[in-house]
């Protein structure tokens, strides 16, 4: 009984979220273009490269924090780099919030304004979370789907 | 670590030319492993052969270890082990493999670095798969010169009477007579071993084995070059002088061109180049003799062994060129960045930099993160661009002021240069002659930190843009006055259980999780098992993007709750009529959710999941038809908190999570 419903729900769940996602600009078109990869071959791809991001952007953003707890001095070329390669990759994964984020906290850090780039590391903490939080709500979603027997349904 | 997989399998060459461009080989350089992964996924989609790495210093070995093996090389631009640019150089130059550059960044000044390196494209990232798609045009491309340069050289040779081997037409039989010949001799020529040799299996096609430039072979030419003097160098002499068998004079002749299209494009940003070598405190002494090359021989005996070989340098004519600094592999560019060289003060520099005769502008770009066996020395462009990326146009001149002979403007430590240094900058060690680079330092800075005030304030504020646009998103879900027109109740929910009532309220006034839409849902779905099959359908498909579905649900008032949710178009989402529905329903009005399919948009790309309810419908129809029944097994099971908060919710933050309000119903 609960099963039957609990499908239906996880497919409709399974196909809202990246609607929603992607209707607030947590995620954009290069999401939906990463979905559409994912196929008999590669079946976790986009749950993957997620992996990978939520890996590098938490080490990114503890780089950059501890970069600017800095009491000699903050090394803003580091953040930069950190900033260079959020941008990159989470571009490449479509997360487009944090994406803008990077932007924004970029033009701080040129600047050398520490206190700007700390709101900057903040907001882009919480726009990495909103998503992280999001993408793993819809892995979970995916899974169960998969283990009440149903199939995922694809992107085309 | 070096990250390396090939996909896509292992076709022999024959049949990937065959195919082509399917099963193109193509190697994928990026030190970001997820857009690797992307890149590598997305060319695989192409169905492109793919080998990845994360570091250029493993792809160059591979490519080293056989050029044949690869038709295109995808490189990030920004690696900490080596500068994008200077990969692709080196490539261009040793393996004569088409060379696309990736990057993050789409400054102008990159993208003409870029090209000026001889990059074949410049693609941003993200990379889309229609760009990839017609990658495979650069190595079409790339096919054809050879016949032009035989066709140029042969002018050459015709300009100063020597017509040599003359008559060598573009004919693919010539061209591939000549390969054997040349394939044939130049084995024995080779003295680092490299495999030409592929091409046995393909005489027909017009792939030819390229002369690889060894380092001891570019090194001769270049002596050959400088004896000849650059302007009178041409290829049938510099063949002479070089004596080595089994090279044609177009093999010369194409490398000619090449070196001849770097050194101009080196000279053209010889203002600006920086003195790594003083940085560094060199350690060849025979660099005194650094001639006119830019540190381009360097980089070429560089590429070999990794060291600079004095035997070249001695070769090497001071020319009067400009006040360059040699970037030798003294340089060992551990740290050194691009900077700034006064022009116009060539033998003050020279003294300066540990009694080096000469020196050659060094545009070295910001990536000087090298460990200095590759890159030593190797004059690649401009950190102008870097320098430019602080968005001043006239970056350089302000620079040009600073009439300190010891200026170099070290790009490394710019504080808020856009170098992107590899991310250890930690690495990047201050060489022993950096009292000289400190002063520029702080010059630099000043003007950088200018610089960058500007650009922030400009890219402040088209942020906010990008930010707002984020947050209405929002808004629309906060929504809760508005009460949609389309709201029509043709079900009473009069029974509604007041513990769904009060779930529900809650669940409006606190940041739900998706899991509690999962479970609204599933309370709401409950009630569409029952209903016709698009109904079902419709609902999985809800949400989707694309706008304007047009499915009526029918609804049978006598037995389920109907729901009517406007999706008019996503971005109508704040238009819920969920919204709506939540308010009347917390205020206890008999209420009822009017499912107008007709407003649905769903996205009939996800038609599959018609089939798949279809399925599901069965078990779903054995359990019961009485809506309360089934609605307080959700409720209570929506009641069962999970509430998901961990996410760092900001305040006032409400993501779609509000909207499963609607669901609420």
């Amino acid at each position: 009984m609960w099963h039957g419903i609990d499908m239906c729900s996880l497919v409709y769940s399974f196909a809202f979220v990246p609607c929603a996602c992607e209707h607030q600009g947590i995620v954009d078109d290069q999401f939906t273009q990463l979905r559409k990869l994912e196929d008999e071959n590669s079946p976790h791809f986009v749950m993957e490269v997620a992996s990978l991001f939520f890996e590098d952007c938490e080490k990114l953003i503890n780089n950059m924090a501890i970069a600017l707890e800095q009491k000699q001095g903050v090394d803003f070329k580091q953040i930069d780099e950190c900033i260079h390669q959020l941008k990159g990759s989470s571009s490449s994964i479509g997360a487009m919030r944090v994406k803008n984020a990077c932007i924004a906290f970029r033009s701080f850090s040129d600047g050398q304004n520490r206190e700007g780039c700390l709101r900057c590391l903040q907001q882009l903490s919480h726009e990495y979370s909103l998503l992280k939080n999001k993408l793993q709500t819809l892995f979970r979603l995916e899974k169960q789907i998969v283990a009440a027997g149903g199939s995922i349904p694809r992107v085309h | 670590m070096t990250m390396e997989e090939k996909m896509g399998g292992s076709n022999r060459e024959d049949e990937a030319m065959d195919r082509f461009p399917v099963g193109m080989r193509v190697l994928a350089v990026d030190d970001d492993p997820i857009c690797l992964k992307v890149l590598g996924t997305l060319l695989l989609k192409c169905q492109y052969q793919v080998t990845t790495t994360n570091q250029a210093i493993s792809a160059l070995k591979m490519l080293r270890e056989n050029r044949n093996r690869y038709d295109l090389v995808i490189s990030d631009v920004n690696m900490p082990d080596m500068d994008g640019f200077k990969l692709l150089e080196l490539v261009g130059l040793e393996m004569d493999l088409p060379v696309i550059m990736l990057s993050a960044h789409s400054d102008t000044k990159l993208v003409m670095k870029g090209i000026t390196h001889g990059a074949c494209d410049y693609l941003l990232k993200p990379v889309r798969i229609e760009e990839l798609k017609n990658i495979w045009q650069h190595v079409v491309r790339r096919k054809k010169p050879d016949s032009k340069d035989r066709v140029n050289a042969l002018n050459q040779d015709k300009a100063s009477g020597g017509i040599g081997e003359a008559v060598q037409t573009s004919t693919s039989c010539s061209d591939q007579k000549f390969n054997k010949k040349r394939k044939d001799q130049n084995e024995d020529e080779e003295d680092d071993g490299e495999d030409n040799e592929h091409e046995n299996d393909d005489p027909s096609t017009q792939k030819k084995p390229r002369v690889v430039w060894s380092v001891e072979l570019h090194r001769k030419f270049v002596a050959a070059v400088n004896h000849l003097g650059l302007d009178k160098a041409v290829p049938k002499k510099i063949l002479d002088l070089m004596n080595v068998e089994g090279l044609t004079r177009e093999n010369v002749a194409s490398h000619l061109q090449k070196y001849r299209l770097y050194l101009k494009r080196l000279s053209s940003v010889a203002t600006q180049q920086a003195n790594m070598v003083a940085a560094l405190g060199g350690k060849d002494p025979s660099y005194l003799r650094m001639g006119s090359l830019d540190g381009f021989g360097d980089f070429r005996t560089l590429t070999g062994s990794g060291r600079l070989s004095s035997a070249s340098l001695s070769s090497y004519q001071p020319s009067g060129m400009f006040g360059r600094l040699n970037s030798s592999a003294a340089l060992n560019l551990r740290g050194i960045s691009s900077g700034v060289i006064q022009q116009g003060h060539p033998q003050t520099l020279s003294n300066s930099i540990n009694g080096r005769g000469k020196i050659q502008p060094v545009g070295l770009p910001a990536n000087q993160n090298q460990n200095g066996t590759l890159f030593q020395g190797i004059p690649t462009s401009i950190e102008l661009n870097q320098l430019s990326q602080n968005k001043s146009a006239n970056h350089f001149g302000e620079l040009n002021p600073v009439n300190n002979p010891n200026v170099f403007g070290v790009a490394t430590n710019f504080p808020d240069a856009r170098m992107t240094v590899g991310s250890s900058s930690s690495s990047l060690s201050t060489p022993s002659g950096s009292p000289l680079l400190l002063q520029a330092n702080t010059q630099q800075a000043q003007h950088s930190g200018a610089i960058g005030n500007q650009s922030s304030l400009g890219v402040a504020s088209l942020n906010q843009e990008s930010f707002d646009m984020g947050v209405h998103g929002f808004s629309n879900f906060v929504d809760n006055g508005r009460c949609h027109e389309n709201w029509q109740n043709t079900v009473q929910l009069s029974s509604f259980p007041s513990n769904s009532l009060s779930t529900c309220e809650a669940f409006s006034h606190e940041q739900l999780h998706t899991n509690n839409l999962q479970e609204s849902i599933s309370w709401r779905s409950s009630h569409l098992s029952d209903n016709p099959i698009d109904l079902s359908a419709s609902m999985a498909n809800a949400g989707l993007e694309d706008s304007r579905g047009d499915m009526q649900c029918q609804i049978s008032p006598s037995n389920n709750v109907i729901h009517n949710i406007d999706y008019a178009a996503k971005q109508q989402w704040g238009e819920n009529s969920s919204f709506a529905g939540a308010d009347s329903l917390v205020s206890g009005a008999p209420y009822v959710q009017h499912l107008e399919a007709g407003k649905l948009a769903f996205n009939t790309k996800l038609r599959s999941n018609e089939d798949f309810l279809f399925e599901q419908r069965k078990p779903q129809n054995e359990f019961s038809q009485n809506n309360f029944e089934t609605l307080d097994i959700i409720s209570s099971s929506m009641i069962k908190p999970e509430q998901y908060n961990e996410t760092g919710m900001m305040e006032g933050e409400l993501g779609y999570d509000a909207f499963p309000l609607g669901s609420c119903i």
